[in-house]
């Protein structure tokens, strides 16, 4: 099975982010960069496919040439080769998801895998516009994935339970955190990566169109917790959720 | 204001690491922080090793990673010391387990073995299926390994063993031992397997320090080995110095790794910790440490990756790990123990990590020569007057 895995590149969820005083974006020094952890759990599902059955596993990142880093350690893990879609720009999902269908429609997968959400923006949409493109079925939140033949079965997660879907390739999945737990990249692996193949295609090279439709006004850190207060009986804090807090 | 809790990286060095260096690390550091950290106050309250590691960390290529070939993940010495730094930042036991299995057993046969001697064990001890101890310290000599007592003798096609080596990490769940003994022409190595009829060990209770680390005592009673498990290419004390050399860079990285998990906890406790009118990290005399702390740590990861370049480059001298190995264990040493005041009642409990580092930092201090040792190593460098006799 051939499968497409894309990935994105984000600060480390260890790190404590600090957006900048005008507002425009995050402090970016200092600040390590991994593979978005949902990413990272879609790249272990391929390997483990591919393990099963024969196969190719083939990542994809759409980013600036800093973002090899994370294609190599997804190369690392284990996968086959990589292709970097070189841009500076900052694109939106829909640009995202254009060149991924771009790219879907050129290798010609069996299955796409991908991160439910990125860590840095949370906006779960890639997967899904991929899927609409390419008119391909998809299965989100996947927590448990089986394959027979090309039949496709995922168990998802759904707010109060879990939904079982069955579908044929070719498909598009997201991956959610209880999927599995990725592997490390082992040393012999690194030393193996640096001899993988690592494309690099310019975005605007594609014939697909970046403009972004979505336009990030201004970021602000969370309000800071405020320390709480101490309250005399039972009774004072009834009164206070109700005319302060108004909660009850 | 920096965000150190982390990473402690206040020369932003990362970037002088390549993409390769910057994931070994992170492996090494994911390992530690899943599988060690949780687990790692329970071996050392009981003194056990956690020998069920070992396959991962076998899997994950980290014995002997910088050595060429043999089934050796073949690493630069940078991502070696990294990762030997992640490994102390767990718990100085475990990378003195993967120091002594790499950087003198492995060593010492990838450096003076046959051809079949590396055959014969560089895979399996890369896989982690056999494991080596080396023994050179004896009881009654330490700082001078050249007055050993224990003695080769030629019997017939072999050699037969005579004497006791002691403080040996490993030493009773080796495979096979690297033992130094004195033969007609002076100091040279052989393998002695587990089960060799004479040879039996005896573990060390009683530590303070290094408690999740085996430390045996190795017997060796008219013990007959067969000529091939003799290291016929060491010859002179160089043979276990140069091993030394070896283990003593991954110890001058490995330091700083247990000296930033104490800064970390330091930073972490008077940052939230209040007495009288502020967090204890408002006073100056608290910063005063910290501001120690990250200085010497930056140092010593500055030292250490020059000394990375320079081991690459085959420019490093047994002088400059010296160097790196006194300052840097001296400085976490210090460190530990600021970091242990800093936490008052807490600094002496296993609820954090300080203590231990601590205690096992007096071991690190002492092994694979001494604080004064490399003071005399380094006098002796810089002055060409010889003050160890
Ligand atoms: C937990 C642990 C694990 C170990 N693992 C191993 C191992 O795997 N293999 C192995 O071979 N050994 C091992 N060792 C032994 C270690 O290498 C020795 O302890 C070390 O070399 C010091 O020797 P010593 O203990 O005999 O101290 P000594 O040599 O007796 O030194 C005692 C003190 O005297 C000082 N001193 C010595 N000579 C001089 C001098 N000329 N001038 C001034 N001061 C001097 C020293 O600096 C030190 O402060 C281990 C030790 C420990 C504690
Ligand atoms: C084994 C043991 C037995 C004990 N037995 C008793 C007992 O029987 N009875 C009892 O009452 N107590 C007992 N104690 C408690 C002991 O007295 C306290 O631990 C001690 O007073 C330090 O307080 P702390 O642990 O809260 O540390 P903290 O006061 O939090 O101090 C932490 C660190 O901050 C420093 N620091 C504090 N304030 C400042 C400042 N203003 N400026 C700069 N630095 C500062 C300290 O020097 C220290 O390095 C015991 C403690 C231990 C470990």
């Amino acid at each position: 099975m051939k499968i497409l895995v894309p990935i994105k590149r984000v600060p480390d969820p260890a790190t404590t982010i600090r957006v900048l005083p005008d507002g425009t974006g995050i402090a970016t020094d200092n600040v390590k960069w991994v593979i978005n952890p949902f990413c990272e759990i879609a790249i272990e599902e391929a390997l483990r496919i591919k393990e099963k059955q024969t196969g190719e596993v083939i990542l994809v990142t759409v980013g600036q040439s800093t973002w090899q880093e994370q294609l190599r350690t997804g190369l690392a893990m284990g996968a086959d080769r990589a292709i970097l879609v070189k841009t500076d720009a900052a694109l939106d999902s829909l640009a995202i998801a254009k060149i991924l269908a771009k790219i879907a429609g050129d290798e010609k997968p069996d299955l796409i895998i991908l991160g439910k959400q990125a860590i840095d923006d949370d906006a779960n949409q890639v997967g899904q516009m991929v899927a609409e493109m390419l008119g391909w079925p998809q299965a989100t939140f996947a927590s448990k994935i089986e394959i027979a033949a090309d039949k496709i079965s995922v168990m998802r997660e759904v707010d109060g339970g879990l939904e079982t879907i069955a579908f044929k390739i070719p498909a598009v999945i997201t991956a959610d955190l209880r999927l599995n737990e990725p592997r490390y990249a082992s040393l012999p692996g690194i030393m193996k990566a640096r001899k993988k193949e690592l494309k690099e295609i310019a975005a605007d090279s594609l014939g697909v169109d970046l403009a972004p439709k979505l336009k990030v006004k201004t970021l602000a850190a969370p309000p800071k917790r405020q320390g709480g207060r101490k309250v005399a009986s039972a009774q004072e804090m009834v009164s206070l959720l109700h005319t302060e807090a108004k909660v009850i | 204001m920096l965000d150190l809790l982390r990473d402690l990286d206040f020369f932003h060095l990362d970037e002088l690491l390549t993409d390769e260096e910057r994931m070994a690390r992170d492996t090494a550091k994911r390992f530690v922080d899943r599988e060690i950290i949780p687990q790692i106050e329970h071996h050392f309250a009981n003194e056990t090793f956690p020998m069920h590691l070992v396959p991962q960390m076998a899997e994950l290529g980290m014995f002997g990673a910088n050595l060429k070939g043999y089934g050796c993940a073949g690493m630069n010495n940078v991502a070696y010391g990294l990762i030997m730094q992640e490994l102390e930042a767990g718990d100085s036991g475990l990378r003195s387990f993967a120091s002594v299995q790499s950087a003198l057993s492995m060593y010492a046969i990838y450096a003076n073995g046959s051809e079949e001697q590396k055959q014969r064990y560089l895979p399996e001890m890369a896989k982690g299926k056999l494991i080596g101890c080396f023994g050179l310290t004896e009881p009654d000599h330490g700082s001078d390994p050249g007055g050993m007592e224990t003695r080769a003798r030629r019997d017939g096609d072999g050699w037969i063993l005579n004497g006791t080596k002691r403080w040996i990490t490993n030493g009773s769940i080796a495979d096979v031992a690297i033992v130094w003994a004195k033969v007609e022409e002076g100091i040279t190595g052989f393998l002695v397997e587990k089960g060799t009829p004479g040879f039996s060990t005896r573990d060390i209770h009683g530590k303070f320090s290094m408690r999740a680390s085996i430390t045996s005592e190795l017997i060796l009673e008219d013990v007959r080995i067969p000529r091939t498990a003799h290291l016929e290419k060491a010859r002179g004390l160089k043979g276990p110095l140069g091993c030394l050399t070896q283990a003593r860079y991954g110890i001058a990285w490995g330091a700083i790794g247990a000296a930033r998990s104490c800064f970390h906890c330091a930073l972490d406790y008077t940052k939230s910790r209040k007495q009288f009118s502020r967090p204890l990290a408002g006073y100056q005399l608290v910063q005063a440490k910290l501001v120690r702390m990250l200085t010497e740590i930056t140092k010593a990861q500055m030292v250490c990756l020059r000394l990375a370049h320079l081991k690459d480059q085959g420019k490093m001298r047994p002088e400059h790990v010296s160097f790196a190995k006194r300052n840097n264990v001296n400085e976490a040493l210090k460190i530990a123990r600021d970091a242990r005041d800093m936490l008052g009642a807490n600094g002496i409990v296993n609820e954090y990590p300080v203590i231990r580092h601590m205690l096992n930092l007096e071991t690190v201090n002492t092994y694979e020569g001494t604080f004064d040792v490399h003071t005399l190593i380094l006098g002796r460098d810089i002055t060409g007057e010889n003050a160890f006799e």
